[in-house]
């Protein structure tokens, strides 16, 4: 099993994962190899943020602001996107 | 045309040489004679349209893509387009500097094929000595930072090896590990005899590829992609025909898969006449089974119609003679006979391999 996820992560995509805006469906994807997963905007933005330089917890705070939702709401919805995206192999965690 | 009808991905079989001889490969039988391969400047239009068009992934894949000389702006040319770009090969042949090149110019995935899990039974199938140098190639991707798929295809020979394989995968460090049942098309149809394993042999391997990707959930991706002949019902053949999917020949034949060209009643438009979008759109070999329109009971008044498309429409003729049949592996067809008979013929056959080989096509 993969390491979990706690707010003091910072996720990162894998080497094998691009993010590509796609102009027809105006969608970001995640593109990795043979399959592409389309991302709604909320998830978009934090695939953005998988850079390896943020926490998830600064992750949900710059999402809880851009949105005006609640803390919990926001951190309950990024943590299960992440550990989805953990168990395919998308993301992992910067050393 | 509807959104339904999008096509992501681009597989571009850049040409059908090839040093290896694998007698499973998918090229079609006849592949010596279609020689004339596109060249550099209009395979980077066929690129460009593409992207246009909706793709979004490139699999350049043969025969062997690296006897190629032109992967370098091919490659750079993909990535200029925001295409994601996996190279297809046996790794053969190749070197450290022109694997860096590809790095360089933007290629994301190698996938790396090897036939067995030891140089005697791998350079067998292969019909050329080359596992060893595999493995260098699939250090070497590694070494340079970048992600490797390791495929292996199965039949009747390797399929009791898959914890083998398995673990030779998670030594290399693949991020991927692809292990695809032969299916029963091209050459591997004419080596079905000896190809075609048990349900036991199937059942054991499928098993245990089940418990590793458990095991390695988040570490290494496993792949077991059935042989049709297993199945209930057919397997959604290229997520159905002209969907999903564009397949270009070396000698630029535009194609819903890489075998339609084999299907004699149809005929398909090359990319050096008419423009990608309009041979996507409108061309007769791609609307021919697109949709439902086509389907012949039991199809038409089945619930899985929208699943499955009816299964694989090559192998429909290549069984049958009519490239509109519902496909002999699913159970509900009128012509499944034909299945339970090639396990019966494989079961009683000790039959040798024949190699691809540029000669069979004429021979049979």
């Amino acid at each position: 099993m993969p390491d979990a996820i706690s707010l003091e992560s910072r996720p990162r995509l894998a080497a094998k994962v691009r993010l590509r805006y796609d102009r027809k469906a105006e969608r970001y994807m995640l593109l990795y190899p043979e399959k592409g997963l389309v991302l709604n905007p909320t998830a978009a933005d934090v695939a953005q943020l998988c850079t390896g330089e943020h926490t998830v917890g600064a992750i949900v705070a710059q999402l809880a602001a851009k949105y005006g939702q609640d803390v919990p709401t926001v951190e309950r919805e990024v943590m299960n996107f992440l550990v989805a995206l953990t168990e395919r192999g998308l993301v992992q965690e910067a050393p | 045309m509807s959104s339904e009808f999008r096509p992501y991905t681009l597989i571009a079989e850049l040409t059908y040489r090839c040093p290896l001889r694998c007698p499973y490969c998918s090229n079609p039988v006849d592949w010596a004679r279609r020689r004339n391969e596109l060249d550099t400047p209009t395979w980077l239009r066929v690129l460009r349209e593409a992207e246009d068009l909706g793709v979004v992934q490139l699999n350049l894949t043969g025969g062997e893509p690296l006897v190629r000389d032109d992967l370098e702006p091919l490659i750079e040319g993909a990535r200029q387009l925001d295409l994601y770009t996996n190279l297809i090969t046996s790794g053969i042949p190749l070197t450290r500097a022109r694997l860096e090149g590809f790095r360089a110019r933007g290629l994301d995935n190698v996938q790396v094929s090897i036939q067995d899990v030891t140089a005697d039974a791998s350079d067998r199938v292969a019909g050329y000595a080359s596992f060893e140098k595999k493995l260098e190639v699939g250090r070497w991707v590694k070494e340079l930072g970048m992600p490797l798929t390791l495929n292996i295809v199965l039949h009747r020979e390797n399929l009791d090896r898959v914890p083998e394989m398995i673990a030779l995968a998670e030594r290399m460090s693949a991020d991927r590990l692809e292990l695809a049942n032969t299916q029963y098309l091209g050459w591997a149809l004419v080596n079905r005899r000896a190809l075609l394993p048990t349900r036991e042999q199937l059942e054991r391997a499928r098993a245990a590829a089940a418990d590793a990707r458990r095991r390695l959930l988040g570490r290494m991706e496993i792949l077991f992609v059935t042989p049709d002949y297993f199945g209930e019902y057919p397997k959604t053949c290229m997520d159905g025909w002209g969907r999903r999917f564009i397949v270009i020949s070396p000698e630029g034949l535009v194609l819903p898969c890489h075998a339609a060209h084999t299907l004699p009643e149809l005929t398909f438009e090359n990319v050096r006449d008419r423009a990608l979008a309009a041979i996507w759109s409108d061309s007769p070999g791609f609307t021919a089974f697109r949709g439902e329109a086509w389907m012949p009971e039991p199809c038409r008044s089945c619930s899985r119609r929208t699943v499955d498309f009816g299964g694989c429409r090559c192998q429909a003729y290549h069984l049958t003679g009519d490239a509109a049949a519902t496909d002999p592996v699913c159970t509900l067809a009128p012509t499944h006979g034909l299945i339970d008979a090639a396990h019966a013929e494989a079961a009683a056959s000790n039959a040798s391999l024949r190699y691809r080989s540029p000669k069979l096509a004429a021979a049979r």
